[in-house]
């Protein structure tokens, strides 16, 4: 199984070879290397998860595989940093999703790509993206994974810059950066605490169940909080800035200023979801040892949800709905984690977190690269620039329909599965919070409607040329990405993921089933009815609840309160007199340092004559007074 | 001893090989005709690396000539980092050597620079006074040879006159030395002299005056001044070979002498280094500022590194050896690398002021980003080498408690990134109107020039070969 360490180093080769040779290469020659090497990953990808669901039981439960491991630093015996690959069911699920819908991204960027300028640079981003992402999920260390982590945030940070010559792109990619970046200290900070109390990195050991371990760091406190609280907490503040939870979630938005094909991939579908991954992985040590702060999870991510859901309904710009959309449905994932038990039945929220994470990759997926093909036929993000589409585009009508079905939970499709699990979790936990999910359920078959409605029915706007459907290299990812999302639901998940690695019987609770289909046919109506034909009733509605729509529209202000408080306080309060105290006093230090380094250098530069007998001189004088002080002292 | 066992010579099997190719090569550069001499400087690369190669995995410790010859892994690996260094001098000397001034001796240096190798072989291999000042004559000798080399040039055979002035003016004393050691102790093995060792003034003096014969070799400051002087008049090739095989062969001998033999007055070598680093690295840098000719320019920086490699020296533990020759090895391909690009320049123009060196990035940019790769590890910028090699020194000095030394060292590291950025200003910013115009070097330098770049950037990365050198400094 030595093979499978191929898996991240098959795409960091492609990356060196496109990085170096891309100039030099054709652009379709680059791409079809690119594409290449991702097919052959995802095969030895699919071959390892095979492998490892089928062999990797013992008595019916999932062992955790480590086929490949070195040690890179050590510190003491049991604190080494190492890069290996671990194998167990999330990471072995996680490699089929990313693996997937690369795969599709590669594919479908041959044609959503075809002509740009820095084409082979794109395929050089793209395979570096997948390298790390790859490596996070495989990670057998909380450190290796952190190291992936940053990899993931600077392929992130060049593929939402990749059009650089757009001062909206540069912004939007140095705020991705930068958000993700702070909130990756709290993760470091949360690193180096957990590794100093358990002196390990190895999930192996952290999720062994042996809580002797976490004695220590449990029995200290800081701020009235036990430093093992504070260290799961700051590793959690660093899955919620990748997994754009509240307040954390602005970089989200604004990366939809990449390339489509990009925003399918990492921002929809592998990047941001590694947050969630992170929760799932550490889930026994947030269980067991801190259920605290795993239940802040579960309220973040509630309310993230509903703001986000919220904000989803006024948004114009299509690929701004489908990122608030994603961190809403991100917030569906944490909430199920947040919620979850452990072992048996009591794990379900865990179950359906994974469950939903896998179901929500695909067809969000599907919706992103749908929104490409509509805006390759449109040139335009914005709603009031399509309409009447579905005639132009059918298989993109058809396969957008799907997904959005799924987004909305109705049954076959595979979100309905996956989200009926998440609610079932969820109102077991507390009744009251079952609701305002199935509420921000509703809300989301609600939004995904009325961008369906405004891109494909209602009035066609007026366009330069005529829309037409996107080439087949685009559309086939399309068809293969909609098959996937009707059949999702009915894989018997609970057999591959649970929360303790034994089986899970899924069985759909009538009540919760029945609820959640219901609200969400209300969410449709209401679109239908609003949306479907020009109607005023959006229009009045607006004006009603003039100030919360206009709050939402601009986001809940959340932005400006970042550009106040960073521009306004932090820059002129804390910046100036810094760099004031830089300026004067440590730079003058400097240069009086260099000054006197200058003279000296100037001074004793007649040392060196050049003349032997001198030199010699030197030498007995030094050999004498070494002598003397050796002696004297 | 009993009658001479020829089976001694046997353990010394890098020796023996290495000979045989210095006979090899001898014979075919006597016997060769005109035509096949053409191959001649491929032939000894190859050859050489072969040996290298042949060496690269150390076998188990072991002893011969009733102790006078030992062996351990430790050295095994130090002589495998001196093969790959002097087989990187040797291929980038090949364009030098086929000009026309040297191509009819060629033989001779090929010949000459690996007699100086078995010297140090014999150097770092010593398990006794004696043999071990053999060694240190065997390479000291031929290397004054080298660097007059160009013996028309004037620089050259001054050059040349100053070294061996200095080195039997250094030779002498450290002999000296010996024969104190010899008559106060009694014996010469460096196992028996320990117990031998009283701490008497006498022992002081005849410990000083022996061990400043190898900071000459070393460079360390007040027993420096040759440094600049010879490195500016030699071949560059020679130079550079001066500056890392010849100074680290020196630096590991330093240590194992110190650590073997003089354990007992630790505490007096100890002030001793103490008070050479600081004058060394601090003086160093205060000259390195001002020069203009790069190869001057660098005999001061290998003076002030020969500084930081003390520093793994004065703690004395298995981790101070680990990465004193984990130093070694960064320096050797940092400094081999720097010496590289001047020497190919210095073969194509002539020019080896820093002022040539201006704008040098826009007509030969990859040497210009192998010179800058090259400075960046002398200055220790992680993520190259050279930061790692400097990290893992201070660490092992400051474990031994040396914190106030290490924040000198630092201090000074500072100051010495001024310099070494100096070049890459001349290279990548100033402008000139007559830039060094672009050429091609030949493949033997391409490759040496892409090795040390590749290990510049690898060795620090590959935390694989620390560890690995740590897990053998536990048995020196």
């Amino acid at each position: 199984m030595e093979y499978t360490i191929l898996i991240v180093l098959l795409p960091m080769l492609t990356f060196i070879v496109l990085g170096l040779l891309g100039m030099k290469l054709k652009a379709c020659t680059s791409g079809l290397i690119g594409t290449l090497s991702m097919a052959v990953t995802t095969v030895i990808s699919y071959a390892t998860a095979w492998i490892y669901f089928t062999g990797a039981r013992v008595d019916g439960v999932y062992q955790k595989w480590v086929p490949f491991n070195i040690e890179w630093l050590r510190f003491t015996d049991t604190l080494h940093i190492d890069l290996g690959v671990l194998l167990d069911p999330i990471s072995a699920m996680m490699l089929i999703v990313i693996t997937t819908v690369s795969l599709m991204v590669h594919i479908y960027s041959l044609g959503y790509m075809k002509g740009e300028r820095g084409f082979e640079r794109y395929y050089a981003f793209l395979s570096l993206f997948s390298c790390s992402m790859l490596g996070l999920v495989l990670a057998t260390n909380i450190f290796q994974m952190y190291i992936f982590w940053e990899l993931v945030g600077v392929s992130s940070y060049l593929l939402i810059g990749f059009y650089y010559t757009k001062p909206e792109a540069i912004a939007a990619s140095k705020k991705a950066f930068i958000v993700t970046r702070f909130a990756d200290l709290g993760f470091l900070i949360g690193i180096l605490l957990l590794s100093f109390f358990t002196q390990t990195f190895d999930f192996g050991v952290l999720t062994s169940g042996d809580r002797s371990i976490f004695t220590q760091a449990a029995g200290t406190t800081f701020m009235g909080c036990s430093v093992l609280a504070w260290a799961t907490a700051l590793i959690f503040v660093g899955g919620a800035g990748k997994s754009a939870m509240f307040p954390l979630h602005i970089w989200l938005p604004d990366a939809m200023e990449g390339p489509t094909p990009v925003s399918a991939l990492i921002h929809a579908a592998t990047m941001v979801v590694a947050g969630v991954y992170l929760v799932a992985r550490l889930f026994p040590v947030y269980y067991f040892e801190t259920p605290e702060v795993l239940h802040g999870v579960a309220y973040l991510g509630a309310f993230t949800s509903l703001f986000a859901a919220v904000i989803a309904c006024v948004q114009t710009d299509i690929k701004r709905v489908l990122a608030f959309s994603t961190i809403s449905q991100i917030g569906f994932m944490m909430v199920a984690l947040g919620v979850s038990g452990y072992g048996g039945h009591n794990g379900t929220g865990y179950m359906a977190g994974m469950f939903h994470l896998f179901t929500h990759a695909m067809f969000k997926a599907l919706l992103f690269l749908g929104a490409g093909a509509i805006i390759h036929a449109v040139h335009s993000n914005e709603m009031s620039h399509m309409g009447g589409l579905r005639k132009q585009l059918p298989i993109t009508h058809i396969t957008f329909l799907i997904a959005c079905l799924a987004i909305a939970g109705i049954p076959p499709f595979s979100g309905f599965f996956s989200k009926d699990e998440i609610l079932a979790a969820t109102f077991s936990f507390a009744p009251a919070m079952g609701w305002i999910m199935s509420f921000i359920a509703g809300l989301t078959a609600f939004y995904m409607f009325r961008l369906y409605y405004n891109i494909f029915w209602g009035t066609p706007a007026e366009h330069e040329h005529e829309p037409h459907e996107a080439p087949a290299s685009m559309t086939t990812p399309l068809i293969i990405l909609a098959a996937v999302t009707c059949v999702a639901g009915f894989i018997p998940f609970g057999k591959f993921v649970s929360s303790d690695g034994a089986d899970y019987i899924i069985h759909l609770e009538a009540s919760v089933a029945i609820t959640s289909v219901v609200i969400a046919l209300i969410g449709i109506a209401v679109a239908t009815v609003f949306y479907r034909k020009k109607s005023s009733i959006p229009d009045r509605l607006e004006q009603t609840f003039n100030g919360l729509h206009n709050a939402a529209k601009h986001r809940f202000y959340i932005d400006e309160v970042y550009l106040f408080i960073t521009k306004r306080i932090i820059f002129n309060g804390i910046s100036r007199s810094i760099a004031w105290f830089d300026r004067h006093v440590i730079d003058g230090a400097m240069n009086g340092l260099a000054f006197v380094t200058n003279k000296m250098s100037f001074a004793i530069r007649g040392l060196q004559s050049g003349q032997i007998q001198q030199y010699l001189l030197v030498f007995l004088a030094g050999l004498l007074l070494i002598t003397l002080l050796v002696l004297v002292c | 001893m009993n009658a001479m066992d020829y089976s001694n010579f046997l353990v010394m099997k890098e020796e023996l090989s290495l000979v045989a190719v210095m006979v090899i090569l001898l014979l075919y550069d006597v016997f060769g005709s005109k035509k096949s001499l053409r191959y001649f400087q491929p032939v000894a690369c190859i050859l050489f690396a072969v040996h290298t190669l042949l060496h690269v995995v150390p076998s188990v410790a072991n002893e011969s000539f009733g102790g006078m010859y030992q062996y351990t892994p430790m050295i095994g690996v130090l002589k495998t980092i001196l093969n790959i260094g002097t087989l990187i001098v040797l291929m980038q000397a090949s364009e030098w050597l086929r000009s026309e001034s040297t191509i009819h001796k060629r033989g001779e240096f090929v010949f000459l620079l690996l007699t100086t190798l078995l010297g140090m072989y014999f150097m770092v291999s010593a398990g006794n006074f004696m043999f071990f000042y053999i060694g240190l004559e065997t390479a000291s000798i031929p290397l004054a040879t080298l660097v007059a080399f160009d013996k028309f040039k004037s620089k050259s055979a001054e050059a040349g006159a100053k070294y061996i002035l200095n080195a039997v003016f250094a030779s002498g004393l450290s002999l000296y030395g010996l024969s104190l050691i010899y008559g106060t102790t009694g014996t010469l093995y460096f196992e028996d002299i320990p117990a031998a060792i009283t701490g008497a003034p006498l022992q002081i003096l005849a410990f000083v005056f022996f061990v400043v014969g190898l900071f000459f070799k070393m460079s360390l400051v007040p027993f420096h001044q040759w440094t600049p002087d010879v490195y500016e008049g030699a071949p560059t090739a020679v130079t550079s070979y001066l500056s890392v095989i010849s100074k680290g062969a020196a630096a590991f001998v330093l240590m194992t002498i110190l650590i073997k033999v003089f354990s007992p007055i630790a505490a007096q070598w100890q002030g001793i280094l103490y008070g050479v680093i600081i004058v060394t690295i601090t003086l160093a840098n205060l000259f390195a500022i001002r020069q203009k000719n790069l190869k001057r320019f660098l005999a001061y920086s290998s003076i002030s590194q020969a500084g930081y490699i003390v520093l793994g020296i004065i703690g004395g533990s298995a981790m101070g050896m680990a990465s004193l020759v984990y130093y070694i090895l960064v320096y050797m391909v940092s400094n081999l690398a720097a010496f590289g690009v001047i020497a190919a320049i210095e073969n194509k123009t002539g020019k080896v002021s820093m002022d040539d060196y201006n704008g040098l990035y826009s007509t030969n940019p990859r040497l210009a980003l192998v010179m800058t790769l090259a400075m960046f590890s002398l200055a220790g910028i992680p993520p190259f080498a050279g930061f790692f090699s400097k990290f893992f020194i201070f660490a092992a000095a400051a474990e031994q408690g040396y914190y106030i030394l290490v924040l000198i060292a630092l201090i000074n590291t500072i100051i010495s990134l001024y310099y070494y950025l100096l070049v890459v200003k001349a290279m990548f910013i100033n402008k000139s109107d007559a830039p060094i115009a672009a050429f091609r070097c030949d493949g033997a330098m391409r490759f040496s020039l892409s090795l040390c770049s590749a290990g510049i950037v690898l060795l620090g990365l590959l935390s694989v070969i620390y560890n690995q050198l740590s897990l053998l400094g536990y048995g020196m």
